[in-house]
């Protein structure tokens, strides 16, 4: 018993899709996360509200209107087929596209916390020495947020392993383009081949508790989440 | 004076023995039934007074719950192949299971011009469109179906590339419908209105280009001893029913 060629395929389909939108993420992101610890503009309840909406909302709702927005008949879809790059469901772009937006509150919202914490002091302090926003940004709030930048990656990483639903409504089930692990097991169960369904399974609850154990060592605070 | 409590009487034992008649069956139905299903058990409480309750899904999600001891009476699977495996695993009363309903496969588009009638084959063979979306075939028996009508065409490795698998037939469909795959094989059931496909356009893909989509039914070992298992099993042959099963684009076994 071991990993067939499909479930090494979906295990590097998986990977590539959660460091991608982990790397995505993390760009995007992040001035969302210093914009809501920072403002004090009416708008901040409501855009925390909707970066917040994956977290409540289940996946195969987000997944149902993704389908709709990015199929030929939806706002995304005509304005992707405008740009000459076709649909995005059923490719790694669709997926990927889903993926940023699901995994968007693990991301922001740690991020956001730590800048608050953080407070202006730090930054008035190295304003005061002459350092510009930029400087600022790169060499006072990173270093000192740094706890919140990595369980934001790690976190959104997780997170994308782990969804389901959402891939399983834009997907298609294409092996090698958006047949991720996740999918994959489903398919195992579906076919009755639980000797794989479970081995592959194994291995994603042993992965999920690693990441997890890395986690809370390198960052204890994170426990809170 | 005598006549009062004999009459209370024989009517408290006929009131009890109608409520001892009135069963509950829960059965769990392939989802590509559920519309002719939702109208058979109303008809069925309407002429024997039993009550039907029934939970919708894949027939391979079924399999896995009942073989882990999910309390269901009676299952209707979309293929053969899981009642029998059921009755391998002695989880079903034997001899109880029949062919209920007869799948119709149809090519269809949401587009009404895309399949010009009945020029789905040629539709096929000539290939243009980007993707094409068909039921996992490991899983779903019309996918099983359309890649059979795909290969007796010829037309299989042309499209393989295009494939978009649904995990099932309603998700087939729904790529289909949204437009996000341009056509695809589906169930007539899904598509049918008043026994004819009622929006975009389609071809059914005559029965000979596939083996029989036959969806069987079976009572399970807790069912065995509930009236009401065995009454919809027979009221599922009964000509009400049958009327409905037509209606939705199946045929019938006999």
């Amino acid at each position: 018993m071991g990993f067939s060629d499909a479930d090494l395929q979906a295990i590097w389909l998986t990977v590539r899709l959660a460091s991608s939108s982990t790397v995505l993420l993390l760009i995007i992101g992040t001035p969302i996360a210093w914009w809501l610890a920072r403002t004090r503009s009416r708008l901040q309840g409501p855009v925390g509200a909707v970066v917040a909406l994956p977290l409540v909302l289940p996946p195969t709702v987000l997944g149902f209107y993704l389908l709709l927005a990015m199929g030929p008949h939806g706002p995304v879809g005509q304005f992707t087929q405008a740009l000459g790059i076709g649909l995005l469901p059923f490719t790694f772009w669709g997926l990927l596209v889903a993926s940023v937006l699901s995994s968007m509150p693990f991301v922001v919202q740690p991020i956001q916390n730590a800048i608050e914490a953080l407070g202006e002091r730090p930054l008035e302090v190295a304003a005061t020495l002459g350092a510009g926003p930029w400087d600022r940004f790169f060499t006072v709030v990173v270093p000192l947020a740094k706890p919140g930048f990595l369980t934001a990656a790690i976190l959104s990483f997780a997170h994308t392993v782990g969804e389901f639903g959402v891939v399983l409504m834009i997907g298609g089930n294409i092996p090698g383009a958006t047949r991720v692990v996740s999918v994959q097991i489903y398919d195992y169960v579906e076919v009755m081949d639980y000797d794989q369904a479970f081995w592959l399974a194994g291995s994603m609850v042993i992965f999920s508790f690693l990441i997890l154990l890395a986690l809370y060592t390198l960052n204890p605070q994170a426990r809170r989440f | 004076m005598r006549s009062f409590p004999t009459t209370t009487l024989l009517a408290i034992t006929l009131g009890l023995t109608n409520i001892a008649q009135a069963e509950e069956v829960s059965v769990a139905v392939a989802a590509n039934f559920t519309g002719p299903m939702k109208e058979i058990t109303a008809a069925f409480a309407e002429d024997t007074g039993h009550q039907a309750k029934t939970a919708f899904g894949s027939s391979g999600k079924f399999y896995a719950q009942i073989s882990n001891g999910a309390p269901f009476d009676v299952f209707l699977s979309a293929d053969a192949a899981t009642p029998a495996r059921l009755a391998q695993d002695g989880l079903t009363v034997p001899g109880s299971d029949f062919t209920y309903a007869l799948g119709t496969l149809v090519l269809w588009s949401a587009d009404a011009d895309f399949i010009p009638a009945g020029e789905g084959a040629a539709v096929l063979q000539n290939g243009k469109f980007r993707k094409l979306a068909i039921a996992n075939p490991k899983t779903a028996p019309y996918g099983a179906a359309a890649m059979a009508t795909m290969r007796a065409l010829g037309v299989e490795d042309a499209i393989t590339p295009k494939f978009v698998q649904g995990e099932n037939i309603a998700q087939t469909y729904q790529f289909i419908s949204t437009g996000n795959a341009e056509l695809g094989f589906v169930a007539l059931s899904q598509v049918v209105q008043d026994g004819e496909i009622g929006s975009g356009s389609g071809w059914l893909v005559p029965g000979d280009l596939h083996e029989p989509i036959r969806q069987d039914a079976v009572i399970l070992k807790r069912g065995a001893d509930n009236p009401a298992a065995q009454a919809l099993i027979d009221y599922l042959q009964g000509e009400r029913a049958r009327v409905i099963i037509r209606a939705y684009g199946y045929d019938l076994a006999h």
